[in-house]
């Protein structure tokens, strides 16, 4: 299968601290990759590098084929157009509206007349079951919301590929299924490929074709969450048992 | 030993690193500037907010320093008998001098701290990345209409203070001290040529630019500051030394286009 | 108090940023947008000492002008006027040069002669009188005394 994101022994450090070392990951198109791994350890670098927001030391970065930090400027924004982004804090611009917030993309990036942005907007809000919010600034509404609305926002242009950088962090149980719902019905209508960094674990499998864990600035694996939980490699085993506790591993242990 | 000259070279790379970092952040934004296509929304309203904004500020400082202005001219030129030119004092003082250097300064506390936040703010909290992401360059979305809106708005908040400031010292030593007004007029008149004007508009327009150059290009690299690093801490170190270095570069600047200008 | 939407309020600055603008630039610095329907006379001097573009031109102590251009002219100081279109004159006035108080600017004094020529445009004015150099003066004084 083609992948759509390539990372070829990547490196980067800052300062003393050695972040990525040597990371391996291919990224299959149209399928759901979970990124996961303990705090710290350099999980949203790896969204950062494929975007090329960062350049990494040594290594490279492919995205469809082309490497992003050997082209220029203007085709490294036509690399961008196939992308959408949702930030862990959401990054929507607080000085606009919801309504301007979804609505920016289009009025920058297109030439569409104000009629069809509207159009637009208030169909991918709908999708989000937002409605009714469009003047309201990003500090007046609930977190759960701030992040339907990046999710509105970063599906706007119907990008090829959408980053989710710890999408539930600091949600409720509730709230994060409504993200997830949401990532569903996004997913199944508009077929794009998912990336999604997150320590939401076991849940988060529920939605994964592919699940890689980065562990010590490298990627262990890029297989199914089956075989995840059922891995030998020693830093796998290690993160299964510690973030699913030992109920959990004692029913893998019953599957064996 | 070597640790000394080891600290030396490093704060010294440092401080290249940044004054390279910030010259690349000044051409493109001019880039951004003349780069197609050109929206007026945003420039109004960050006219508003440097400009208009500012405008209360500039009225009471400029009356209160034309005012001062006028008393101590008055006292000084009444020893040798020549209160009679006091307008010219009082006009060019204010025109090649103060009128630029002080609404700079009030401009830098006012709007400059404000932008240097707003930025950092949309830095740490990932907005600049967004934008990036979504492939709109945020050198032309959020610091051109900036810059603009500076390079425009100092001037005329310039002339208000200098007008301002001129009336001040014509009610302090006209009305107040009972100078003559047709001598203050006259000698103001007679005295303040094409060059001063000049000159009074070149300096606020080096000004504009310098004041949001310095204040923007902090916030925008907050993340890349040494000892600030991330978040609100982070943000609030920046502004205070985008002030202080504002302030200064204008004094330094200041020296030097007089000394080119005149 | 209803409040200003940002578009007003931009607009009101720019307005009397331009209205200030206008004011020192028109008023003050001389610059005048329509061009200038003056009318330029010369003349020569042998001493301008301390005189500056710019400076008044009168006659009975009312402004009618003002210096445009001092240059050297084969060794005399060449002086160009410009003087007010209503203001005619003859061709036997006298210009001389002289200090407003003791230590004031220098400023042109024209007095009116009785010809009925008058002066046309890039004229010269053939009677002048030089600047008084105060320290002339008074060391003439102390010379004299001696």
């Amino acid at each position: 299968m083609k992948p759509a994101i390539e990372l070829k022994d990547v490196h980067k450090s800052y300062g003393t601290q050695h972040v990525l070392r040597g990371v391996n990951l291919s990224i299959p198109e149209g399928k759901t990759t979970i990124i996961v791994g303990g705090s710290g350890q350099g999980k949203s670098q790896i969204i950062k590098h494929s975007l090329g927001l960062i350049r990494p030391d040594s290594g490279t970065v492919k995205v469809f084929d082309k490497d992003i930090n050997a082209i220029n400027k203007k085709q490294l924004k036509e690399v961008r157009t196939h992308f959408g982004v949702l930030f862990q804090n959401s990054a929507l611009f607080d000085s606009m509206t919801v309504y301007d917030n979804v609505a920016l993309p289009l009025r920058e990036r297109t030439k569409f007349a104000e009629e069809k942005i509207s159009d637009i907007v208030h169909e991918k809000l709908e999708m989000m079951d937002v409605v009714g919010s469009d003047d309201k600034y990003p500090a007046q509404i609930s977190g759960g919301m701030k992040k339907r609305v990046g999710l509105a926002r970063a599906i706007v242009l119907d990008p090829k590929i959408i980053f989710f950088d710890e999408p539930t962090t600091g949600l409720d149980v509730e709230k994060s299924n409504e993200i997830y719902r949401a990532f569903f019905r996004t997913q199944a209508q508009l077929q794009y490929t998912a990336v999604i960094v997150s320590h939401d674990v076991p849940k988060i499998f529920k939605l994964a074709d592919y699940v890689s864990l980065l562990f010590d600035g490298v990627m262990q694996g890029c297989i199914t969450p089956e075989e995840f939980q059922l891995s030998e490699n020693p830093a796998i085993k290690s993160f299964v048992r510690e973030t699913m506790g030992e109920l959990y591993s004692s029913e893998v242990e019953g599957l064996l | 030993m070597m640790k000394v000259f080891e600290r030396l070279g490093s704060s010294a790379l440092l401080q290249f690193n940044e004054i390279g970092r910030m010259g690349i952040f000044l051409f493109y934004s001019f880039l951004s500037i003349v780069r197609p296509p050109y929206k007026p929304g945003p420039v109004i309203k960050q006219m508003y907010v440097i400009g208009s904004k500012s405008v209360f500020v500039i009225l009471f400082t400029g009356v209160f320093t034309g005012m001062v202005l006028g008393l101590q001219g008055y006292h000084t030129l009444s020893k040798v008998g020549a209160e009679g030119v006091l307008g010219s004092f009082v006009s060019l003082g204010l025109i090649r001098e103060l009128g630029p250097v002080l609404s700079a300064l009030m401009v830098t506390g006012r709007a400059g701290s404000a932008m240097c936040a707003e930025i950092g703010i949309m830095r740490i909290s990932e907005q600049i990345d967004a934008l990036d992401c979504m492939a709109i360059d945020p050198h032309k979305y959020v610091i051109a209409p900036k810059f603009i809106a500076g390079i425009i708005s100092m001037p005329l908040l310039t002339a208000i203070f200098d007008v301002m400031g001129i009336f001040g010292g014509y009610l302090v030593g006209v009305k107040l001290l009972g100078g003559n007004e047709g001598s203050f007029f006259t000698s103001m008149y007679n005295n303040v040529g094409a060059e001063d004007i000049y000159m009074g508009l070149m300096k606020p327009l080096c000004f504009g630019v310098l004041i949001i150059w310095i204040s923007s290009a902090k916030g925008f690299y907050v993340h890349m500051t040494k000892g600030g690093g991330f978040g609100a801490e982070g943000v609030s170190g920046v502004t205070t030394s985008a002030v202080v270095l504002s302030s200064v570069a204008i004094l330094l600047f200041d020296f030097f286009l007089t000394s080119i200008l005149i | 108090m209803k409040k200003i939407n940002v578009e007003t309020g931009v607009g009101i600055f720019i307005v009397v940023g331009l209205l200030c603008l206008g004011y020192l630039s028109m008023k003050l610095g001389d610059v005048s947008l329509f061009g200038t329907d003056h009318y330029q006379v010369n003349a020569r001097f042998v001493n301008v000492s301390g005189l500056k573009e710019g400076a008044t031109v009168e006659i009975a102590g009312v402004t009618v002008g003002k210096v445009s251009k001092i240059s050297l002219d084969d060794y005399e100081a060449f002086v160009s006027l410009l003087i007010k279109p209503d203001v005619k004159l003859q061709e036997d006035v006298i210009a001389s040069i002289r200090t407003q108080g003791i230590i004031g600017d220098k400023y042109i004094k024209i007095k009116t002669g009785g010809s009925e020529e008058f002066i046309e445009t890039n004229g010269e004015i053939i009677e002048t009188e030089s600047a008084i150099e105060l320290e002339e003066l008074i060391s003439k004084y102390v010379f004299e005394k001696e």
